[in-house]
């Protein structure tokens, strides 16, 4: 059986730090110690495969359509070789449009809205396009620092072909006056990949009469330039 | 240029199916698998010793016979509870081919999602009877002295224990892979 080839790894600053001074909870919980560097195996170059439903539209809940701003959220999957991820799970959650998440911990002064869950699942199709309808979400007040505000954002969560590629990232809209501002989205250095985290108003992903489209394109760890690099260690 | 990892926050919980912590789970993608059945549990604490009580832990590992292309599938989520506790039902997974025909010691992949981890932290779990354990590749790349960090040990049969601390003495070795 031949070797999984290794993944790039990030150009440097492309990726937050673990250890961000100005956000709070990374003081206690980043290590300290440098990460041990260790080679590709099929572990991390095989990744589970999910049969489970879809659930594309958290704009109604049982029939009622939840208070908002409707929106609709497509991008494309790709590594960075520019390879569609086809059939890979994308899942979402957010806070509603007031700001405030459908979560027992979530005490802000924000009405929660019966209609309104915050999380969806679906699954990119064979050119690697993901699709969901929902409400805008509301920015939402959080304690790192005096008048700390959360810009407008929508989670998400990535499986790709390796466990290695495996990603956690945020959705921002574009013209937050908050971006700025936020220690999340301003811990990673680079600019460019801070705003390849900004969502882009696309008119051909609108929908006439329905709701506003936005565009979310998603790059996954691909594999490296030089494959032999690292093949042995 | 990968798209730049965000922390899961504090909410993430709205994916949070709690059955998936059982891989066995009879309306699961393994129901009747066929192994040693076992408990994998841990706490997470962070820098000053503190319980870490909303972290999202999953785990992925490889069948009996070291597949990851059978009909199981290594994969579970779970949260840590208000103890900082996190627990796993599965099966044992065998010995993994490694890179240029060496042999994996059996092994469990772990990632750690919580507040305030801009990106989410790897690291493995090794089961301490196993005597591949001497010569496996990626042990053999951490210092002799902090490897206990990823070696799970047996509290009772079938039940094993490994603590996660995300930072300061006898902190876990995580992974750059
Ligand atoms: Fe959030």
């Amino acid at each position: 059986m031949s070797d999984p080839i290794p993944y790039a790894r990030a150009i440097p600053g492309t990726q937050p730090p673990l250890d961000s001074p100005s956000y709070g909870s990374t003081h206690k919980r980043a290590p300290r110690q440098e990460p041990i560097r260790a080679p590709l195996t099929l572990t991390e170059a095989t990744s589970p495969r999910f049969a489970l439903p879809s659930h594309a539209d958290m704009s109604v809940v049982e029939g009622h359509a939840a208070m908002g701003e409707r929106i609709i959220v497509a991008g494309r999957v790709l590594d960075e070789g520019g390879s569609p991820l086809r059939g890979s799970m994308v899942e979402v959650w957010q806070a509603n449009a007031a700001g405030r998440y459908h979560h027992a911990r979530d005490q802000h002064d924000a009405p929660l809205d019966p209609h309104f869950q915050g999380q969806a699942r679906v699954f990119t199709d064979d050119e690697g396009w993901y699709r969901f309808t929902t409400i805008r979400p509301g920015a939402y007040p959080w304690r790192n620092h005096h008048n700390a505000w959360r810009p407008t954002h929508i989670h998400f969560s990535l499986f790709g072909q390796g466990f290695a590629q495996r990603l956690i990232t945020q959705m921002y809209f574009p013209g937050d006056p908050l971006l700025p501002l936020d220690p999340i989205f301003l811990a990673t250095a680079d600019e460019e990949a801070r705003n390849r985290l900004v969502a882009k108003f696309d008119l051909d992903v609108t929908q006439p009469e329905f709701a506003l489209g936005y565009r979310f394109d998603i790059t996954l760890r691909g594999p490296s330039a030089t494959p032999f690099e690292e093949g042995h260690a | 240029m990968s798209t730049a990892h965000q922390t899961a926050g504090p909410f993430w919980h709205l994916i949070d199916f709690p059955e998936w912590a059982d891989l066995l789970r009879a309306d699961g993608p393994n129901a009747g698998a066929q192994g040693e059945r076992i408990t994998l549990q841990g706490t997470v604490t962070d820098g000053d010793g503190a319980l870490v009580t909303d972290a999202m832990i999953e785990i992925w590992h490889a069948d009996p016979e070291g597949r990851y292309d059978g009909a199981f599938q290594g994969f579970g989520r779970c949260g840590t509870d208000a103890e900082g506790r996190f627990r796993f039902t599965t099966i044992k997974p065998g010995p993994v081919p490694g890179r240029g025909n060496t042999l994996q010691a059996p092994h469990v992949q772990i990632a750690i999602f919580a507040r305030g981890l801009l990106q989410h932290l790897t690291t493995r779990l090794y089961f301490a009877d196993e005597p591949l354990n001497e010569s496996d590749p990626l042990l053999s790349l951490v210092p002799s002295e902090r490897r206990c960090t990823m070696i799970a040990t047996p509290v009772i049969p079938g039940t094993w224990q490994l603590d996660i601390r995300l930072q300061g003495g006898a902190e876990t070795v995580f992974l750059d892979i």
